[in-house]
């Protein structure tokens, strides 16, 4: 009886002892040395995996910055507190991150926009602006199916009144919304920017005022207020040159169709 | 030609007749598990195949020289376990360590099957059936690529089912569970085919 225990015990406890021997030489002569440094940056960045930096999520990021060299600068959720830590890790001098965030160059709002059709195809914006460019008269227009919305990692997009809206204060700029929308009217602006123009429309001022009402029509009077030359007209649009912008806000208060939006200080 | 002949006979039923996943019901898990894609249901049928013939290559002798020597052949399954467990784990790092590309494919899935009870069985069934070593070894493949072939028709029929407009209740798992069945009884057709085959 006792022999048969032991026995059982023995072998078991054999076939487990050499199991186990095996592993743990193998672990040791056949480790794959990974760079501790990318564990260490990886903590540091945010996780929010949104690819902002062109790699495939902050694992990828992190991997690129060791084996790669990757600018330290790419996230741009984690912003200058990220880009300091990591380049504290690498040894490398950090380099200077702009905060941005997304902007969508349109306002126009059902009451404001005209439509050229009543539109019941799927609900997409990518799939509505393949019909004719969409419903709106407007070819530049916010189609307000919020396909910025849907990939927005944060959800700081809101569709109201057919016109999608970024919330600054939840965006962490990583430029996905600007890429999903099939109008290519998203764009990242410089946080600390005072001014902004919400149209995207590039036909003349008439043909403008027939599709919105709110857009801009060209009338150049932001060009001649401005002090710095900042801002500019081109293609029958404004244009606000971040570089000139002294943020005075005086193209806002000028603009008679009320199409740059002013911040505030 | 009769050991050719009775290796190609084992091939076909336990490809076909005895179907681990859809005539004996083991490996349920990994088959309803991985099978939503076709490329991961692939990746993890070629690495089952990998460890049931890595396994019955270490158990066989195990068994054997070992287990039955001392007259200990309960502890089969116990044992078994221990070892199909330490070997998926050491084949894992010696694909790490010197074929990168092949454990970046089939990483994901060693450690899943790990405690596959669909490799566990066909090493014990090798036992009771009482195969030779080469047997065994052909056993193991058949069964491997019976599991293969189950993963890879049936993610076939996810895709359709993903697309179908369920009843809600029926929604996910049941419908999933539902179409299983109908696909194990369409194996049932198989019967009597491998006995059959050099009549």
């Amino acid at each position: 009886m006792l022999e048969n225990i032991i026995a059982a015990v023995g072998v078991t406890a054999g076939v487990g002892f050499v199991c186990g021997i095996l592993l743990s030489l193998a672990s040791r002569f056949m480790a794959v040395k990974e760079d501790r440094r990318v564990g260490s940056i990886r903590e540091c960045l945010p996780g929010a995996n949104c690819g902002a930096c062109g790699y495939t999520g902050c694992d990828g990021y992190a991997k690129a910055l060791v084996e790669e060299g990757a600018k330290t600068n790419l996230c741009v959720p984690g912003a200058s507190f990220v880009a300091e830590k990591v380049a504290a890790i690498l040894g490398v001098e950090a380099e200077a991150v702009q905060n941005l965030t997304a902007f969508v160059h349109c306002n126009g709002t059902a009451d404001a926009a005209a439509e050229k059709a009543v539109y019941e195809g799927v609900k997409s914006c990518k799939a509505a602006s393949l019909l004719f460019g969409g419903q709106k008269a407007c070819v530049y227009a916010c189609l307000g199916f919020g396909d910025c919305a849907s990939v927005c990692p944060t959800r700081a997009i809101n569709v109201a009144n057919g016109v999608a809206k970024v919330s600054p204060a939840l965006c962490i700029g990583c430029g996905l919304c600007e890429k999903a929308c099939p109008k290519h009217i998203i764009s990242l602006i410089p946080r600390e920017s005072r001014v902004a123009v919400v149209c995207s429309n590039r036909e003349n001022g008439a043909t403008v005022r027939k599709e919105c009402t709110k857009g801009c029509i060209a009338c150049r009077k932001c060009e001649k207020i401005c002090p710095t030359n900042a801002i500019t007209v081109q293609n029958n649009l404004s244009h606000v040159d971040r570089e000139k912008c002294v943020r005075c806000g005086k193209c806002a208060e000028v603009c008679p169709v009320r199409c740059i939006a002013d911040f505030g200080e | 030609m009769e050991t050719v002949k009775n290796l190609i006979f084992i091939l076909m039923s336990s490809v076909l007749v005895n179907n681990y996943v859809l005539s004996r019901f083991l490996g349920i898990c990994p088959f309803l598990g991985v099978s939503k894609k076709l490329p991961q249901a692939a990746g993890m049928g070629v690495s089952v195949i990998f460890v049931m013939f890595l396994a019955t290559l270490a158990t066989y002798p195990l068994q054997h020289f070992v287990l039955a020597r001392f007259g200990l052949e309960y502890l089969q399954t116990i044992v078994f376990i221990l070892v199909i467990a330490a070997l998926v784990q050491f084949v894992e790092m010696l694909l790490k360590k010197y074929i990168p590309s092949l454990h970046k494919n089939l990483g994901v899935y060693l450690p899943l099957i790990t405690t596959n009870c669909a490799v566990l069985g066909v090493t014990i069934n090798n036992i009771t059936d009482g195969y030779t070593f080469p047997e065994a070894v052909v056993s193991s493949l058949g069964c491997g690529l019976g599991f293969l072939l189950a993963m890879v028709l049936f993610s076939g029929v996810r895709e359709r089912i993903e697309n179908c407009d369920a009843p809600e209740c029926f929604k996910g798992l049941p419908v999933t569970l539902v179409a299983a069945s109908i696909v194990s009884l369409a194996f049932f057709g198989f019967t009597g085919l491998a006995e059959n085959l050099f009549a």
